[in-house]
């Protein structure tokens, strides 16, 4: 089971949950879990949210793939000046 | 430095490091090179907008029928012009915009929101008579009070910029509206009982002017559209798709029917990011059937685009005798402008980044006031928090007699730190710019009365994105690149040179030009430190395609299996006992037979560039008072940065460069300055002082080099860094040259004479 | 009321054009003349983008009027190379990178320059006052006095 943290203001729309052990294989498996879980969430994961698996930040990268060991954190989208 | 990450190129790298000359520069040194405001078509109008004087209204009635009797005047815009569009957070190329706040900022509609918001747009056949026009549009206001002061803002009973405005992020939803337009924070482990552990705990707040990015080139837009709704665009911009995006949506246009072009830019530092002028010149040409020229005056530059927020930041910190950071907490209020969006969310990620801290709490507020609506400025958000926790980093070395180099070596984030905002980092380099400082005869050198001496580190994400770039090898053998990311600061140098490294051909055979959006797919903008990195990686997939191509014509030719020959040095050369037959194939030789082989050869790289791996860099500074004046006269700047690999240096060092004496400006000069009637009282270069070459020394730039295992150089985006640390840096020399601790930027002289003349230190 | 007639001498080429009364040289070198290498910064005199020399001073463009250069000569960005050599201030600021976006370069080359033929040999300090007047805001200056600094050696070299 991978290990899902919510950074922020995310975990205000679960109730104060920050922490999950999910069975996602990819990014677009955990949004589909998460959002099952809690569906006031969907709306923002689609609205974009940066994916950092095991240290790496990824934006839009629906398709990679999550280990059953990995640490997985939802970010507020960075963008840049 | 060796291949990163296993990707393996046959080739040698001979121009990738080098300071090559760039491929734009012969324009740009002979006055060739066009820029905005040099495009020009036959029949062209001058467009011109008409802006609220204001701070704050409700716009009643908009009579534009006098200025539409003026001969010459061939269309007048108002918010008519625009349908409205519903409060939702759609996506724009790879940002989110609220269109409803978008379309009221090029245009305002119930009320206008800061001094300057355009309220009408006019085309004419000269700019005299455009000029004339305006003042014949009758506007009637009903002028409403204003809120300039961000903590004013906050306060019941302030000015209410939007009555449908609810604080995000709190729970229960508020149940009146303000001008708090978001609440965010995040947290790590639990700083209540990390304060509890320290042995000191400094708490200070901060507060920093507004400023803008200040680029020289005015924004400028020229449009036109076709009876068929075909329209053309070229504009000085960050990201022409993202200008194609906004304009399609704001205009209800097929994306497929809007070409822009990106002029050459004049730079940009995030300010560049957003439109202003653009969809109101589109808009004009669709209604005058004619090609409409729009340009900006400075006052206008000043008045609606930029800047970037000021703020109040409260930090507090707490560490253990021996210097350990045990705790960190920060509360941000910074100011959006008269829309919500201030980068006040990568301020509360960037506040505590550098440092290895178990317990984090940041809390930040994003709120509107009535100025124009902020823009992206260089790493936004990152200088204005680190700069207040890396004073009071400061102050906690000084009480705790530490030096300030070691104190924060001793908590530097590293491979492996879990950051505040919550991953853990790879490989990063803040350690070695560290080092690299204390290792300066600089930072060793003694100093004089009334001299300071700060150090002050910085953080910056970086970023990826969507990029493509097609490369085609031409009928000579000489190659076309295209990118999609306009070239501010010498990209298209950094990019010929992979481009003649990857396919081995000679660096001044490589011709590489910004494409259109007709020309080439989905860029995502140069912004957040990514067209070199990004562009890089896409040219070097591109690559692969063409050796790919070109391995497998050799073999038909050659009548071989793909194992018998390979790509290497800008030739397919054949292996083995195939070599004794023929001879290998340069990439000239198959641009020559092309159409015999297979017809064009090209490549065309289309990614999502991830990995994007942080930098980290630290700025030594000294600096002199003159007690008479208060004016702080920087003597002497060094900034180490981890640039991954460096791709030119040159234009690196530049970064670095550039990125502090913009820090510079921000830390002693620049400030916007309003009049209790909420007009701008500083709205030009005299005024509004930016650094000149004689307030500013040499700044001795250190190139970093910890490989970013994530991209096939080794690259990391250098851009944004460079303006983080010189704010907190400065404060700490100022504090070391008068035993003050300046909390307000900027440190004008004014404000330090006044300090100064407090504590009986005035005279030398 | 009627244009301005004005002949003068651009580049050493002669030119005669019409403009109004408020019509500032700047307006006439890139609107009417299509010189556009000049840039427009701000039109207060501040950013020095427009600098080219009148007479042999270095002026603002955008502080002169286009009626006012009668009979004068003028000398811009696009006169600065001598068929295809460039002048040695163009080709140091190419091979020193002390550019980066490029929109301040035209005013930067043509002040240099203009300083380098009064003084060709100019202490740092004096490099910096004298270009006090052009703003760039992406180089932080470095690379560009760095160059100019280059360029007068090499000059005094011959």
């Amino acid at each position: 089971m991978a290990r899902v943290v919510l950074v922020g203001n995310l975990a205000q729309v679960t109730g104060g949950v920050a922490e999950f052990d999910l069975s996602a294989t990819s990014v677009q498996q955990l949004f589909r879990q998460l959002g099952e879980l809690h569906p006031a969430l969907a709306p923002h994961l689609e609205s974009g949210v940066a994916v950092a698996i095991d240290g790496q930040i990824f934006q839009d990268a629906l398709l990679e793939p999550i280990r059953a060991d990995s640490e997985v954190f939802l970010l507020p989208q960075i963008a840049g000046g | 430095m060796a291949e990163t990450n296993g990707h393996s190129r046959t080739n040698g790298q001979h121009y990738v490091g080098t300071r090559t000359v760039r491929p734009d520069g012969m324009d740009k040194v002979t006055g060739r090179a066009r820029f905005g405001a040099d495009f020009n078509l036959p029949g062209q109008l001058i467009g011109r907008v008409l802006r609220s004087p204001h701070p704050h209204a409700r716009i009643i009635a908009i009579d534009t029928s006098k200025a539409l009797a003026l001969p010459g005047v061939k269309a007048i815009i108002t918010r008519d012009d625009f349908a409205d569009q519903p409060s939702e957070f759609i996506p724009a190329g790879e940002m989110m915009m609220n269109y409803k706040d978008v379309v009221r900022n090029v245009m305002a509609r119930e009320k206008a929101l800061y001094e300057g918001h355009p309220v009408a747009a006019v085309a004419a056949t000269s700019t005299a008579i455009a000029r004339k026009a305006l003042k014949l549009i009758d506007v009637t206001y009903e002028v409403l009070p204003h809120v300039i002061d961000v903590v004013l803002a906050m306060r019941p009973g302030a000015p209410l910029l939007h009555d449908d405005l609810f604080t995000a992020g709190v729970e229960p939803r508020p149940d009146k509206p303000s001008n708090i337009a978001k609440r965010v924070e995040i947290k790590l482990g639990d700083v209540e009982a990390g304060f509890k552990k320290a042995d000191v705990v400094v708490e200070r707040e901060f507060k920093t002017a507004p400023v803008h990015q200040g680029y020289i080139e005015p924004h400028a837009a020229l449009a036109t559209v076709s009876e068929d709704g075909a329209t053309e665009l070229w504009t000085t911009t960050q990201g022409h798709f993202i200008v194609r995006a906004h304009c399609a949506r704001l205009l209800g246009l097929d994306m497929g029917k809007v070409r822009v072009t990106a002029t050459e830019i004049g730079g940009g530092f995030g300010g560049k990011t957003v439109v202003y002028l653009e969809p109101l010149a589109i808009a004009l040409s669709r209604k005058a059937k004619r090609p409409v020229k729009m340009v900006m005056s400075r006052e206008e530059v000043f008045k609606a685009s930029g800047p970037t927020s000021g703020a109040t930041v409260r930090v507090k910190m707490g560490a253990t005798k021996d210097g350990k950071f045990v705790a960190g907490f920060a509360e941000l209020k910074y100011q959006a402008g008269a829309f919500q969006g201030s980068p006040v969310q990568p301020g509360v990620m960037c506040a505590y980044a550098p440092y290895d801290i178990e317990n984090v709490h940041v809390i930040g507020y994003d709120v509107v006031s009535n100025r124009p609506k902020v823009a992206a400025y260089r790493a936004p958000g990152a200088p204005i928090s680190e700069y207040a926790v890396e004073s009071v980093v400061d102050e906690i070395a000084k009480k705790l007699g530490l030096d300030p180099i070691e104190l924060r070596m001793m908590n530097a984030a590293r491979e492996g730190t879990k950051a505040a905002y919550g991953p853990k980092f790879g490989p990063i380099g803040l350690e070695e710019t560290l080092n690299a400082i204390k290792k300066t005869e600089h930072w060793n050198t003694p100093l004089r009365k009334w001299q300071g001496r700060g150090v002050a580190s910085g953080f910056w994400f970086n970023i990826g994105g969507e990029t493509t770039v097609s490369l085609t090898v031409n009928e000579d053998g000489t190659i076309s690149l295209m990118a999609g990311t306009p070239d501010i600061g010498g990209l298209r140098a950094s990019l010929t040179s992979v481009v003649a490294d990857e396919l081995g051909v000679p660096y001044d055979k490589v011709r590489s030009i910004i494409g259109d959006t007709g020309s080439l797919g989905f860029n995502f903008l140069t912004g957040g430190s990514r067209s070199a990195f990004s562009g890089s990686m896409a040219i070097v997939e591109a690559a692969k395609q063409i050796k790919a191509d070109l391995c497998a014509r050799a073999c038909k030719l050659w009548e071989a299996k793909p194992d018998q020959v390979e790509f290497k040095d800008g030739a397919v050369r054949p292996l083995g006992a195939l070599g004794e037959k023929v001879k290998p194939m340069t990439v000239a030789d198959f641009a020559k037979t092309a159409g015999k082989t297979g017809g064009p050869i090209g490549g065309v790289g289309r990614i999502n560039a991830q990995g994007a791996g942080p930098s980290f860099g630290t700025h030594l500074v000294d600096l002199e008072v003159d007690p008479e004046t208060g004016r702080a006269t920087i003597l002497r700047y060094t900034v180490a940065q981890d640039a991954g690999r460096a791709l030119h240096p040159a234009y690196v060092e530049g970064q670095y460069q550039g990125g502090a004496v913009q820090g510079i400006g921000w830390a002693l000069n620049e400030e916007y300055v309003y009049g209790d009637d909420g007009k701008l009282q500083n709205a030009g270069f005299l005024d509004y002082r930016m650094p000149v070459a004689s307030d500013v020394p040499m700044i001795d730039a250190i190139l970093v080099e910890v490989a970013n295992p994530k991209h096939p150089y080794g690259v990391r985006g250098v851009g944004e860094t460079p303006i983080v640390p010189p704010l907190g840096a400065i404060a700490n020399a100022m504090e070391n040259a008068t035993g003050i601790r300046f909390t307000e930027l900027p440190m004008s002289p004014p404000k330090v004479l006044k300090a100064l003349k407090d504590k009986g230190l005035n005279r030398a | 009321m009627a244009k301005h007639h004005i002949e003068a001498t651009v580049n050493g080429d002669p030119v005669e054009f019409l403009c109004e009364t408020e019509d500032t040289l700047l307006d006439v070198l890139r609107d009417t003349l299509d010189l556009t290498g000049s840039k427009e910064g701000c039109s207060s005199g501040d950013c020095g983008a427009c600098s080219v020399m009148l007479d042999g001073r270095l002026v603002c463009s955008c502080l002169v009027l286009g009626c006012e250069v009668s009979g004068r000569k003028i000398e811009t960005i696009e006169g600065m190379a001598k068929g295809e050599a460039l002048h040695p201030l163009q080709r140091r600021f190419l091979e020193a990178a002390a550019l980066q976006c490029g929109i301040c370069t035209p005013g930067f080359l043509v002040a240099s320059k203009a300083l380098l033929e009064q003084n060709p040999n100019p202490s740092e300090h004096e490099v910096r006052f004298w270009l006090a007047g052009n703003l760039c805001r992406c180089t932080g200056y470095d690379k560009i006095v760095t160059a100019v600094m280059d360029t007068a050696a090499a000059m005094r070299k011959g």
